[in-house]
């Protein structure tokens, strides 16, 4: 077991964990945060998306003791005061989510990328998503949601 | 039919209630559901397509850590009170064989149950799982449909001497074989219609709670069909029916794998049962590939026969189907959703069509997104295709001489299509893609000789859903009813609870429902609460799929509307010492004709709770529940058309726009119809170029992730346009239709469709799904050599 402490949506949590733990088990199991889903097992489908240091990561595919000593935001980490974040209220007026299973991963990839690019392009918004993937909306809603928040 | 419209009315786009839990990571999927000494399950599963089981070797995982129990198949035979349910015997003589939770001496695909571990956790469970030793003695496997049929192929099910498992006829109108014999022209074509993994992103999951002093449990389950899983697995677990409760709390989306009864749920009711302990399982993505039902897989021969000037009189029809390794609950009924509709939007005279279905060594098949009707429209809308280059005539043109234009219609097949405007879709879709503008450039480019050919492809699609009348489902040997049951509860405070049968996985239920009832009732939109997915809080229903929440769910919840208002009205007349007669309603507020005395709706609802002051014989509360059984199909319809963009070098096809007209009769929420019909598009336009699960001569899914089953991101689909015309039902309520499939059953032929179209000088008359790159450029090299 390894002893690890992680910043997670603001708060730090010191956990023992064994080395073969994912982030995504020590998120949904050990610290109850169960809004990071998973989806697949081999790193294609991003439903599990969390920022790390602000920057967007598969927790599926990253081991709990990597995030030692780093900061970790999750959807539940997302809306402050009661409001919603602004690509979340986006996805909410442009009906961007159906069944809302790759939502929060899905949100997470946007927001990381609206902090790399506060106006993306169409194209440019489906390129950086390539790595999430719906089965619900055909994206179309998606795209328009992140234009969206982009424009608030 | 009057309708008001405001913000979250009939007609508005109104919020969606699901979201702020969604959005903000509080969904209840059931992986996100713990229980107090929750234990896990795991399965060993069959790595052969096809083997004897001679032994399975328990000892070491039973003595491994956290492991609570293990069982093989036939120590649990004896446990079942009956098969896993098979509720579609579509022929007397079909060949039904016996399906368990877990096999017992012969495994019969790859990924077929063979052993179950139940441990402390999902990784110990997962471990222990791996230490159960079983011995096979691997046996031949077939895994071609043709082959299947052929003397001396492997049988799957050696009892039949057979892989057949029935052949269903249906025959409609005048003669075929006079119309073909007298047809100045005939088409035959043959399509396969591969093998997909529906991949709902949320794979499966199952937790059962068990009252051991009782004998009661609650099965929580990712499913689309809790009230049909409740009554069949209290039939294959023998858990009483009155003591079982299912609970389908949010579901991650399903397209037809989720109306299922499967193996995990059945054993974690009976390993619950057994063990005392809550079980619960959740299915890894590889193990979706393997252990969730497939759809599609057939083969198509469809004739045509046709006038020279181009009216299509007859319409012959031949399917083979895999049916994978066992029947699941309506695998043989699946290829027979589409039976009625191979003649598509089309006049014909004639109409023939029979279907096989065969067993193979393979997950079983089952209902994927459109079931049967996405299969006849690819059929019918590549036939008219390859009638409209053979007589040289424009494809639109030659829909526009066949489209069926008088409603009602009994089409050949023998239902009838209760109302339509086909030209009027067609008409709106031309206008918005601009027709002759792309082909202009269509044949610019062709006359440069470009690189990048431009095709255009069409899907003048009518699909038949809102399943369906319980009569005629008898008729067809279902085992079920079609009808669908809601409750409106008007509480004392005002507020309203809404109670469906139907039970929602993206759909948005919460949302729709509750915009009709605070439309008809006067209540506030935020007001009204839509409770589904629970056995026990819905006892009726019949649940979701075949686009029937709407058609049908929605239909009843009108009729529980009209009984609480006349209920209603029978208090304020009460209340305010006038006949009923005297009433006008509009909006949930009765008012005595020419005064301005009023009582609305949730006034009457707190005098029917105290009940000091009801008529006489009137019962206290205001709650009414209405069970409606349609009296036909409902016909959803419209033009769909693709462009695609082919490079000639590379053999890529580039979807570049994409226009969707639909009829899908009154629309309830602009916002929510408009975002169904793009995810059925990118499912269908992924049939069409990307997604294929393909399994080697041994029976490997060689495709069993998300790395090699091409599912499309963003990045690969284009914008869609998409449009309404309406003719409302007159069969419903509302008019309403239903829109849960029309996307998936119109797009895939109209990508092909514009493949062809873009190749159409190259001499290109065929291309198999998925259309990748590399059968694209074969398809070009074949046609020029």
């Amino acid at each position: 077991m390894r002893e690890i402490a992680i910043t997670v949506n603001g708060d730090r949590r010191e956990l023992e964990v064994e080395p073969r733990e994912l982030l995504v088990y020590v998120l949904r199991e050990r610290l109850g945060l169960t809004g990071t889903n998973v989806a697949c097992d081999t790193t294609s489908c991003g439903a599990c998306t969390v920022l790390l240091d602000g920057e967007s990561v598969k927790s599926c595919t990253l081991l709990a003791v990597q995030a030692d000593g780093r900061e970790v935001t999750t959807i539940e980490g997302l809306a402050e005061n009661g409001h919603l974040h602004p690509v979340q209220q986006a996805f909410h007026e442009q009906h961007g989510l159906q069944c809302g299973y790759c939502t929060p991963g899905m949100v997470m990839a946007a927001v990381s990328l609206l902090g790399e690019n506060a106006n993306p392009s169409e194209s440019e918004i489906r390129e950086a998503l390539e790595g999430n993937l719906c089965r619900c909306t055909g994206y179309v809603n998606i795209v328009k949601a992140v234009r969206h928040a982009a424009a608030v | 039919m009057a309708v008001t419209e405001h913000e979250t009315g009939i007609g508005a786009s109104a919020p969606r209630k699901e979201d702020a839990r969604l959005l903000q990571g509080q969904g209840s999927y059931v992986d996100n559901l713990t229980l107090p000494g929750m234990h896990w399950m795991a399965l060993v599963r069959s790595p052969h397509a096809r083997a004897r089981i001679k032994n399975v070797d328990l000892s070491k995982a039973k003595a491994a850590e956290g492991v609570v129990a293990a069982f093989s198949g036939a120590d649990l035979e004896d446990g079942w009170a009956g098969p896993l349910p098979m509720a579609w015997p579509v022929t007397d003589d079909i060949n039904n064989p016996p399906h368990l939770p877990v096999a017992t001496t012969e495994a019969r695909y790859v990924g077929d149950a063979v052993a179950v571990v139940v441990a402390e956790t999902r990784a110990l469970a997962k471990d222990a799982a791996e230490l159960v030793e079983v011995d096979y003695e691997p046996l031949p496997a077939v895994v071609d449909i043709e082959a299947a049929l052929a003397d001396g192929a492997p049988l799957v099910h050696e009892e039949f001497g057979t892989n057949r498992c029935y052949t269903w006829p249906l025959k409609g109108g005048e003669d075929v074989d006079e119309l073909f014999k007298g047809a100045d022209v005939t088409v035959e074509e043959r399509y396969r219609q591969q093998r997909l993994i529906p991949n709902p992103m949320e794979p499966r999951g199952v937790l059962a709670q068990p009252v051991t002093a009782t004998g009661e449990i609650t099965l929580y389950s990712s499913t689309q069909i809790p009230h049909i899983a409740r009554v069949t697995l209290a039939l294959a677990t023998g858990v009483p029916e009155s003591k079982l409760r299912v609970v389908a709390p949010d579901v991650g989306g399903g397209f037809g794998s989720k109306l299922q009864v499967y193996p995990e749920e059945a054993l974690g009711i009976a390993l619950a049962a057994k063990l005392g302990l809550p079980v619960k399982w959740i299915e890894e993505r590889s193990e979706n590939a393997l252990a969730t039902h497939h759809g599609r897989d057939m083969i198509q021969e469809i004739s045509l026969a046709a006038t020279k000037e181009g009216k299509i009189t007859a319409v012959r029809v031949r399917l083979t189907v895999s049916m994978g390794a066992y029947l699941m609950i309506i695998t043989p009924g699946t290829p027979l959703l589409g039976a009625w509709v191979y003649g598509g939007a089309y006049d014909i005279k004639g109409y023939e069509f029979e279907c096989s279905g065969v067993f193979t060594n393979q997950t079983p098949t089952d209902a994927y997104r459109g079931a049967g009707r996405p299969e006849a429209t690819y059929a019918i809308e590549r036939a008219v295709d390859a009638l409209a280059r053979k007589l040289e005539m424009d494809p639109v043109e030659l829909r526009r001489k066949n489209f069926i234009t008088e409603f009602p219609n009994t089409i050949a097949s023998g239902l009838e299509i209760d109302s339509g405007d086909y030209n009027a879709a067609l008409d709106r879709a031309l206008e918005i893609l601009d027709y002759d503008a792309v082909r202009r450039e269509q044949a610019e480019r062709r006359e440069r000789g470009d690189a990048k050919q431009l095709g255009v492809g069409f899907s003048t699609y009518v699909e038949m859903c809102g399943l369906a009348p319980s009569r005629i489902l008898g008729v067809l040997k279902y085992a079920a009813g079609g009808w669908e049951a809601a409750t409106i509860r008007c509480l004392p405070t005002g507020t309203v609870q809404v109670l469906t049968g139907t039970t929602p996985h993206g759909q948005s239920h919460d949302t729709t429902f509750a915009q009709v009832v605070a439309d008809r009732l006067g209540v506030d939109y935020d007001d009204v609460e839509v409770l589904h997915g629970d056995t026990s809080i819905v006892p009726l229903g019949m649940d979701t799929y075949g686009s029937r929440s709407l058609a049908i769910g929605m239909a009843a919840l009108c009729n529980a509307s009209d009984k609480i208002v006349a209920k209603s009205k029978k208090i304020a007349a009460h209340s305010l010492e006038v006949a009923e007669d005297d009433l006008e309603y509009d909006g949930g507020t009765f008012r005595v004709r020419g005064t301005d005395r009023t009582m609305t709706v949730k006034e009457s609802a707190f005098a029917a709770w105290h009940a000091h002051d009801l008529p006489d014989g009137l019962e206290p509360t205001l709650e009414e529940t209405a069970v409606y059984d349609p009296s036909n199909f409902s016909w959803p319809a419209g033009t769909h058309i693709a462009v695609v963009e082919v490079d000639t070098e590379t053999g890529a096809a580039d979807l570049v726009r994409y226009v969707a007209v639909d009829d899908v009769g009154t629309v309830i929420n602009p916002q929510i119809v408009d975002g169904q019909v793009q995810g059925g598009i990118a499912q269908g336009v992924a049939q069409a170029l990307w997604e294929e699960a393909v399994y080697d001569d041994s029976g490997n899914l060689l495709t069993g992730s998300l790395v090699n089953y091409l599912m499309p991101s963003a990045a690969e689909l284009p914008d869609f346009e998409v449009d309404r015309t309406t003719t409302e039902s007159p069969n419903h309520p509302l008019g309403a239709k239903g829109v849960g499939e029309t996307g998936t059953i119109a797009s895939t032929p109209a990508v092909i469709n514009a493949v062809l179209d873009a190749l159409g000088p190259l001499g290109v008359t065929d291309i198999a799904m998925p259309a990748t790159p590399e059968r694209v450029w074969r398809a070009i090299e074949e046609a020029r050599s």
